[in-house]
């Protein structure tokens, strides 16, 4: 199936567009954080810097309490390959390095730096370069240090996404579509930004070395839509394209199918099919990082749902939520916080947690905004959750193997293909939370993979072990025999014809033993490699 | 607050689904009454005390919490579904025998709602006409075919007291089916032309009776319109029926009904739109919905024309059910990315 879109050029041709299967229409309510422009947000009186702020490793901090640090300044160093750096947002003084609450739902604590600033905002010698005098590799590696990530949520270190693979990428998808409900920070950051967007988006085409660029924006954003249209007109092969408001059309698999029409299945890297992708504030932080020498230090956050004035506000990595809450005013009947959307956002552990580089959004919540669902009936497998799942699943099928704990069937039903988008959960008549119940599967199916590789491991190990003390005492035995054989040869009259042959077969089976018992020790090397 | 993604969903339940399900039989209920008298509303009355009554029950007994399930809409429609299937005239104790039946065995002790493997009101069905076959061919006779047309407290009377008004036999009130009367008078080797010339039929099947079969047509059309329904089930089964009855019929025009008097005959569409499509008991792909609906086609016709009964959606559904769990086994579709499109391939 395919739909058409109008492809927002003066060629007026009109591109072919890809349909992919379901998704739903939840109401947008983003117009009410996009009567105003992003928004400052002043120093905060503290700024507490988680050093894992990425997919992967945590970087590790390169700073000591009571160090005086300036704007800018490496303070976590990337560890590991996947890793990204972290900066000090502003100068001033470090005042501990501790554990702290962060955004993560498990309320679990986390390493971070808590840097009180010192209002001078000092930055370090900042290197702007032009980027078509480095390699790739050597830009791959500015943009580590630089601590440039994925914005659109996951966070993933962009440096890792532009190393070629043997395939050559054709396609450079830069991603706008800002499916989610109530997010409206890429929104803002186009119609406001757009020329730095498409600079970085310029950028890493050169990276990638791909032939084409493709903007997709959700035809909900008509005003970004126009400014990107603007503002990618200077370049050849940049297409800015209106793409239909589905969620989740901006999940990156979803909109590299709606715009190329290749789908890239769980587990496959779009690399592997000629595409890559990137979100439009990444893009965009690129553009800082190279062309101004500027590391990520700060992000776009909308704040809304049950504030007085919800809007945009430009806040330093670091800065504590409530401080953000506090300058769009949340209602009196708040009851808690949201980071990002309303369809795949979590809750807050506590309003104090820093912005971190995955925070595109806080939504405040209360009973009148998301009152919470009526208690959950039996699925009656109406297939309105098959009829809107993006990934193609029969998610009533793998309810009930969750709900059974027949987690084998639940992954032969490619439960590790859902993305968790919530689209089922949403249209659920019987309100079952479908998304909980697969998180409580795949949990569950990765706790007893663990457990079951260390079992194997324990196993080989013990099994390895007998096999060497039985190989050593049948080599024993096997040396004393050979010695009286020698002895008895010297000593003893020439044996009779049935003795030798009696002596051959014996020969002939310990021979079959030492082969069966190497060939058992060759083959528990082989599962040790493995 | 709620703690978990998505922290929104749609304003929809499973009581509005029943209950919009319930209204798309209006039109034929209306329609039933209009042409053969409110008896239908005493059946439908009951069976609906009925069902809420042993629903209740059953909860209290399997330790559910009763409110929520009762509210839920499922044990009316079964009631009313099961009231629909049987004759209006038929003593007041067989639709409440055969809607207790339906709701307990057939849908709690299965694990009530969800849970039933077969249709509940198609068993309940399938139990009375095996049990009371006298009795489950009691048709009350369309207005102005009957010799007698007995008043409404005249029905209510023989409904719960057996009682007929004096000088009047039931033969004289009640009727075979349109299917019934055919198939008997086929085996007199009577010509269908001949069969369909007599006043039990109307412009395309029974008179009365066709009338009642456009009325869930346009329920069935309302819940496909409502997406409360998807159209595989509808069309296979109507679409299947028509093929095979269309086939048997240019063979041999004098010995086979013409499609469109299967279709409107008998349960054929409310089989097609509010029987077979029960998302409980059928197939959960579209794929599988189109071969289950197919299935139930080719048993109904099997049953009407060449079988023991006059009908044979009950049988057709009930038999269907039981291949459900094979039928979505063997239709899994492909899951995103792992289509044989040629577009997913490196060029």
């Amino acid at each position: 199936m395919e739909i058409s879109g109008a492809r927002n050029d003066s060629k007026d041709i009109m591109r072919k567009l890809y349909h992919f299967h379901g998704g739903i229409h939840p109401p947008g309510n983003k117009t009410q954080s996009t009567q105003v422009a992003i928004a400052q947000a002043p120093l905060p009186s503290r700024l507490v810097v988680p050093l894992h702020q990425h997919a992967g490793e945590a970087a590790k901090p390169i700073v000591q309490v009571g160090d005086h640090v300036l704007k800018g300044q490496l303070i976590g160093m990337p560890d590991g390959v996947v890793s990204s750096a972290v900066h000090a947002p502003t100068s001033g003084i470090i005042t501990a390095i501790d554990m702290q609450l962060i955004a993560h739902p498990s309320g679990m604590p986390n390493l971070c730096a808590t840097l009180i600033p010192d209002g001078k905002e000092e930055w370090v010698p900042r290197q702007p370069i032009n980027y078509r005098d480095y390699s790739a590799a050597e830009l791959q590696q500015l943009l580590r240090m630089a601590g440039v990530v994925g914005l659109g949520g996951a966070a993933f270190p962009s440096d890792m996404k532009l190393y070629l693979n043997q395939y050559k990428i054709t396609t450079l998808i830069l991603n706008g579509a800002e499916c989610e409900p109530y997010i409206t920070c890429d929104d803002m950051l186009m119609r406001e930004r757009a020329a730095e967007i498409v600079a970085g988006a310029e950028m890493l085409r050169f990276m990638l070395d791909a032939n084409e660029v493709l903007i997709g924006i959700e035809d909900n954003k008509p005003e970004a839509l126009a400014m990107m249209h603007a503002a990618a007109a200077q370049y050849e092969h940049m297409e800015v394209i209106a793409v239909p408001t589905i969620y989740p059309g901006g999940g990156a698999k979803q909109l590299i199918r709606v715009l190329t029409g290749i789908e890239v299945a769980a587990g496959v890297r779009s690399t592997d099919k000629g595409v890559q992708c990137f979100n439009v504030a990444t893009a965009w932080s690129v553009h800082r990082a190279l062309a101004h020498g500027e590391p990520l230090l700060s992000r776009i956050v909308t704040i809304t749902g049950n504030v007085r004035q919800a809007q945009n506000f430009e806040a330093l990595l670091g800065t504590p939520i409530d401080e953000l809450i506090a300058l769009a005013d949340a209602l009196p009947d708040t009851n808690g916080y949201i980071m990002g959307g309303t369809m795949m956002g979590i809750t807050l552990p506590a309003v104090h947690v820093p912005v971190v580089k995955a925070t595109n959004c806080v939504i405040a919540s209360s009973e009148k905004l998301f009152p919470p669902p009526p208690p959950a009936m039996p699925c009656i497998r109406c297939t309105r959750c098959v009829d809107v799942c993006p990934a193609d699943l029969q998610p009533q099928d793998l309810f009930w193997f969750a709900q059974s704990k027949e987690f084998g069937k639940a992954q032969a039903f490619s439960l590790f293909d859902c993305i968790e988008c919530g689209a089922c959960s949403y249209v659920c008549p019987s309100h079952i939370p479908l998304v909980q119940y697969y998180r409580f599967a795949k949990s569950e199916i990765h706790a007893r993979e663990h457990d079951k590789q260390l079992a194997d491991q324990a196993r080989v190990r013990h099994e390895y072990r007998e096999h060497r003390i039985e190989r050593e005492k049948r080599e024993k035995a096997d040396k004393l025999a050979a010695k009286e054989k020698a002895a008895k040869l010297g000593s003893t009259p020439p044996l009779t014809l049935q003795q030798q042959a009696a002596f051959a077969e014996l020969e002939a089976s310990r021979a079959h033993l030492r082969q069966l018992a190497q060939s058992a020790v060759e083959h528990h090397d082989e599962v040790i490699v493995k | 607050m709620i703690f978990f993604s998505p922290y929104i969903s749609k304003p929809d339940s499973v009581a509005q689904i029943m209950l919009k399900v319930l209204l798309a039989l209006i039109p034929g209920i209306a329609l039933y009454v209009w042409y053969f008298g409110p008896a239908i509303l005493v059946s439908i009355t009951l069976a609906s005390l009925t069902a809420l009554g042993t629903e209740a029950l059953m909860l209290k007994l399997r330790n559910r919490p009763i409110m929520p399930f009762l509210k839920d809409n499922s044990a009316l429609l079964t009631g009313w579904l099961l009231a629909l299937s049987i004759p209006p005239l038929a003593p007041w104790w067989m639709i409440v025998v055969g809607t207790a039946f339906s709701i307990a065995i057939a849908k709690h002790l299965y694990g009530g709602l969800g849970n039933n493997l077969f249709n509940p009101a198609m068993v309940g069905y399938a139990v009375l006409i095996i049990s009371f076959p006298m009795q489950m061919t009691q048709w009350i006779a369309p207005h102005g075919l009957g010799q007698i047309e007995p008043g409404f407290f005249d029905q209510l009377k023989y409904i719960f007291f057996n009682v007929l008004p004096d000088n009047v036999t039931l033969d004289a009130i009640t009727m075979a089916t349109p299917l019934d009367n055919l198939k008997t008078h086929l085996h007199l080797d009577q010509p269908i032309r001949q069969i369909l010339d007599m006043p039990v039929y109307g412009q395309l099947a029974g008179h009365g009776s066709e009338m009642v079969a456009w009325g869930f047509l346009f329920g069935g059309l309302y819940l496909l319109a409502a997406r409360i329904i998807s159209w595989h089930i509808p069309v296979a089964y109507l679409g299947i029926l028509f093929i095979i009855a269309g086939i048997f019929h240019l063979l041999d025009p004098g010995h086979y009904a013409a499609p469109l008097f299967h279709w409107f005959s008998g349960a054929a569409m409310l089989g097609a739109f509010f029987i077979l499509t029960d998302p409980v008991s059928s197939p959960t792909t579209n794929k599988g919905k189109l071969i289950f609906a197919a299935g139930a086609a080719l048993i109904t016709y099997l049953i009407r024309v060449f079988g023991g009964f006059p009908d044979g959606v009950a049988f057709a559904t009930l038999l269907m059910n039981i291949c459900v769990p094979l039928i979505v086994l063997y239709t899994q579709p492909k899951v995103f990315g792992k289509k044989d499109s040629k577009k997913g391939k490196q060029p």
